[in-house]
C-alpha cells in the first residue's frame, strides 16, 4: 500500500531539472547577448533571413508596449536606438522571462486545479472519488512552492512581464507616461500585487495544510469528526477560491495586457486549470496503478476522470468561444486588438490550442469504451496537457514578446525546470502517506464504483 | 403448441432480478425478454444482448444537424440575402463563422437528440397508437417480469426462477397473450 519515490524517477526528475537550469541559463545568456550595441546588427541579419515583415507591423498591435504614444516614434533620447530596434531589444530581453513563466504558472495550475477538484468532491460528499484522495493530496503538495515560484518570478520579471511596473507609468509628462495604466494604479501596483498574491496563496495552502491533516487524522479516528471538519473547510475554500482565483487570473496573467480586460477571464483561466488538473490526476494514478499500486482503483474511475477531461475540455472551449465571439463581434478596437495581436502572430500557437484542447478530446474521448483504456487516456491527457501549456502561452507571450516567440531553448528548458520540480515534490509527497484514505466514510461506496 | 409457452418470473427488486437473471443465464436458458418500470443499469451486458448501436446513429444525425445549419446559414446570410455582419460585410461564410457557431451548436444538439429519440421509439418499436406489450400492467410501476421460454422443462425452471427470489411465476400461452 506503501508508496515511495523510485530512484529511477527521483534521478530522471533531477536530470529534468539540471537541464531546465541548463536551457534557461543558456536562454538568459542568449538573449541577453544581445544589447543597444549590437541590436542593430542583429536585426540586419535577422531581416536578411525573413524579409522585411517585422519592420512594417510591428508597430500597429504591440499593446504590451506602452512607450509608443505620439512624441516617442523618432529616435529615443537616450540610447540613441530607433523605436523600432528598442521595442525589438525589449522583447528579445523579456523573452526568457516570459518562458520561465509560463513553465512555472503552468505546473503550479495543475496543483491549484487539483485543489480545487479536492475540494469539491468533499463538499459534494462525493461517492465515487475518495479512492483517489491521496493522488489528489500528492499532487496538492505543489500548491505552495509552485505558488512561491511564480510569485518569485513576478519579483524578478517585473516590468519584463508587467509593464504597467515601468518606472513613470503614473507620472503625468513621463516619456513612460500611459493615461490608462494611470487610472487602473489603484489596483495595479507593486506592493498591491504581492499583498493580493500572499492572501491568495496563504488562503489556498492553509486549506490543503488542514485538509490534508484532517484527511490523515481520518485514517485513526474513531467517528467521522474529521470528515466533516474536511467538508465544512472545503464549502469555505470554495467560496474563497473562487473569487482570489479570478482576482489571481487578472493579477498574474491579465495584467500583462493591461489595457485590455474580459469579465469572464477568471472563470475562462479556471477551465484550463481544472481540465489539466484532472488529466494529471489521471495520468498519477495511471502511472501508480501501473506500479501494481491502487489495487482498489477501478476502470470506472478512470472512466469517470476520462468523463471529466471531455466534458472540462468542452467547458474550455465554451468559454474560449464565448470571449472569442463578443469581442470579434463588437469589434472594438481596445479590445479586439488582443485577438488581432495572437492571429497575426501566433496562428499556429492559437489555432493549434483550440484543435488539442478541443477537437482531440472531443474525438478521442467520445466514446465511452476508449474512456476505460489507460494508455489511451494517457495519450489524450499528453494532448490535453500540451494544449494547455499553450493556451498559457498565448495568454502570457503575445503581451511580453509579440513576433518574437519560439517554443526552443527558455521555453522547453523551463517545462523541464518547473516539470521536473513538480515531479519530485509531487512523488515525494505521495510517499508520505498511505496512499488509501481507508477511514473515509465513502471509502466502501468508492471501492465499489461501477459504472 | 408447446413452444408457444412462455414463463413469466416477477421481481420487486432490481438488483434481485440482476442476480437472477445471471443465474438463469448460468443454466443456460434463454431469456426472451425483461420489462422493468425504469432502465436497469447492466442488465443489457448481463442478458448478453448486442452493444447499442443508438450512439453512432446519434453521432451521424448530430453531423446531419451540422451540415443543415452550414448549408441554411450559408443560403439565408452569405447568399440569398447577404448580411453585414458585425460591421464586416465580407459576404463570406468562412470569415463570419464565428457569428454562426452557435447556430451550428444548437443544430447538432437538436437533430441528435431529437432524431435519437425518434430511432429509440422506432427500434423498440413503440409508435402512435400501439397496443402496450408488456404483459403485466404492474412492470410499468414497480414490478420486474422475467419472460423464458419453455420447451418441456416447467418444473426445472419454476424451481430454478423460485430460488432466484421471483415473488410470482405465472405459465402463460403466448398466443393467447399476443395483441
Amino acid at each position: 500500500m506503501e508508496y515511495k519515490i523510485s530512484n529511477r524517477l527521483r534521478i530522471g526528475a533531477i536530470i529534468m531539472v539540471v537541464l531546465g537550469l541548463l536551457g534557461v541559463g543558456l536562454g538568459f545568456m542568449d538573449s541577453f547577448s544581445v544589447n543597444e550595441d549590437n541590436i542593430s546588427e542583429v536585426l540586419a541579419a535577422e531581416h536578411h533571413g525573413h524579409g522585411d515583415a517585422h519592420a512594417t507591423n510591428s508597430h500597429d498591435n504591440n499593446h504590451g508596449e506602452l512607450t509608443h504614444e505620439e512624441d516617442h516614434h523618432g529616435e529615443s533620447a537616450k540610447s540613441g536606438l530607433t523605436h523600432h530596434e528598442e521595442h525589438a531589444l525589449h522583447q528579445i530581453h523579456n523573452r526568457p522571462y516570459a518562458a520561465l513563466y509560463v513553465g512555472a504558472f503552468f505546473f503550479f495550475m495543475i496543483a491549484l486545479g487539483v485543489l480545487a477538484f479536492y475540494a469539491i468532491q468533499y463538499a459534494a460528499q462525493a461517492g465515487w472519488s475518495p479512492v483517489l484522495f491521496r493522488v489528489m493530496e500528492g499532487i496538492t503538495s505543489y500548491v505552495l512552492p509552485g505558488g512561491l515560484i511564480v510569485l518569485a518570478i513576478a519579483f524578478a520579471a517585473d516590468s519584463h512581464l508587467f509593464v504597467w511596473l515601468k518606472d513613470g507609468v503614473t507620472e503625468v509628462g513621463h516619456e513612460n507616461y500611459d493615461k490608462l495604466v494611470a487610472g487602473k494604479s489603484g489596483w495595479l501596483n507593486k506592493t498591491g500585487f504581492f499583498i493580493r498574491g500572499i492572501i491568495f496563496l496563504g488562503g489556498w495552502v492553509l486549506y490543503r495544510q488542514f485538509s490534508r491533516k484532517f484527511s490523515i487524522a481520518q485514517d485513526n479516528a474513531e467517528d467521522n469528526r474529521y470528515f466533516k471538519k474536511n467538508f465544512r473547510i472545503s464549502a469555505a475554500f470554495l467560496v474563497f477560491y473562487i473569487y482570489t482565483e479570478s482576482m489571481m487570473s487578472w493579477d498574474w496573467i491579465m495584467s500583462v495586457d493591461p489595457h485590455w480586460f474580459s469579465t469572464l477571464f477568471g472563470w475562462y483561466v479556471f477551465a484550463s486549470m481544472f481540465v489539466s488538473g484532472i488529466t494529471v490526476i489521471a495520468m498519477v494514478t495511471i502511472y501508480l496503478k501501473s506500479k501494481g499500486l491502487l489495487e482498489f482503483v477501478n476502470d470506472s474511475h478512470i472512466h469517470d476522470l476520462a468523463k471529466f477531461m471531455f466534458g472540462i475540455s468542452v467547458f474550455w472551449t465554451y468559454l474560449w468561444f464565448s470571449q472569442f465571439m463578443l469581442i470579434w463581434y463588437s469589434n472594438i478596437p481596445e479590445e479586439v486588438t488582443y485577438f488581432v495581436t495572437r492571429i497575426e502572430h501566433y496562428k499556429l500557437p492559437f489555432f493549434g490550442m483550440l484543435a488539442m484542447n478541443f477537437i482531440f478530446p472531443l474525438l478521442l474521448l467520445m466514446n465511452s469504451d476508449y474512456k476505460r483504456i489507460n494508455w489511451f487516456v494517457v495519450m489524450a491527457g499528453i494532448v490535453i496537457l500540451c494544449g494547455h501549456y499553450l493556451d498559457v502561452f498565448n495568454m502570457i507571450m503575445p503581451a511580453t514578446v509579440v513576433e518574437r516567440w519560439f517554443i526552443g531553448l527558455p521555453e522547453i528548458g523551463s517545462i523541464l525546470l518547473f516539470g521536473g520540480i513538480f515531479l519530485l515534490v509531487v512523488f515525494t509527497a505521495l510517499g508520505k502517506a498511505p496512499l488509501l484514505a481507508k477511514r473515509n466514510p465513502f471509502m466502501k461506496e468508492s471501492e465499489h464504483f461501477h459504472y | 403448441m408447446e413452444a408457444s409457452k412462455v414463463i413469466h418470473a416477477i421481481y420487486t427488486d432490481d438488483d434481485v432480478l440482476m442476480s437472477a437473471v445471471k443465474a438463469v443465464k448460468a443454466k443456460k436458458h434463454h431469456i426472451e425478454e425483461i420489462y422493468t418500470p425504469f432502465p436497469v443499469h447492466g442488465l443489457d451486458k448481463v442478458m448478453g444482448l448486442a452493444p447499442t448501436r443508438l450512439a453512432i446513429t446519434a453521432f451521424l444525425y448530430g453531423c446531419v444537424g451540422l451540415t443543415v445549419a452550414i448549408t441554411m446559414m450559408n443560403f439565408i446570410m452569405i447568399e440569398d440575402w447577404p448580411q453585414d455582419i458585425g460591421g464586416k460585410p465580407s459576404f463570406s461564410y468562412l470569415e463570419n463563422m464565428p457569428a454562426f457557431v452557435p447556430i451550428m451548436f444548437e443544430l447538432t444538439v437538436f437533430f441528435a437528440a431529437h432524431l435519437m429519440v425518434i430511432t429509440f421509439y422506432l427500434r423498440s418499436r413503440m409508435w402512435p397508437f400501439k397496443k402496450a406489450e408488456n404483459p403485466d400492467p404492474r412492470t410499468t410501476d414497480d414490478h420486474f417480469l422475467m419472460e423464458i421460454a419453455v420447451h418441456n422443462n416447467e418444473s426445472e425452471l419454476t424451481s430454478l426462477l423460485q430460488e432466484t427470489g421471483a415473488v410470482e411465476i405465472n405459465i402463460v400461452d403466448k398466443d393467447e397473450d399476443a395483441h
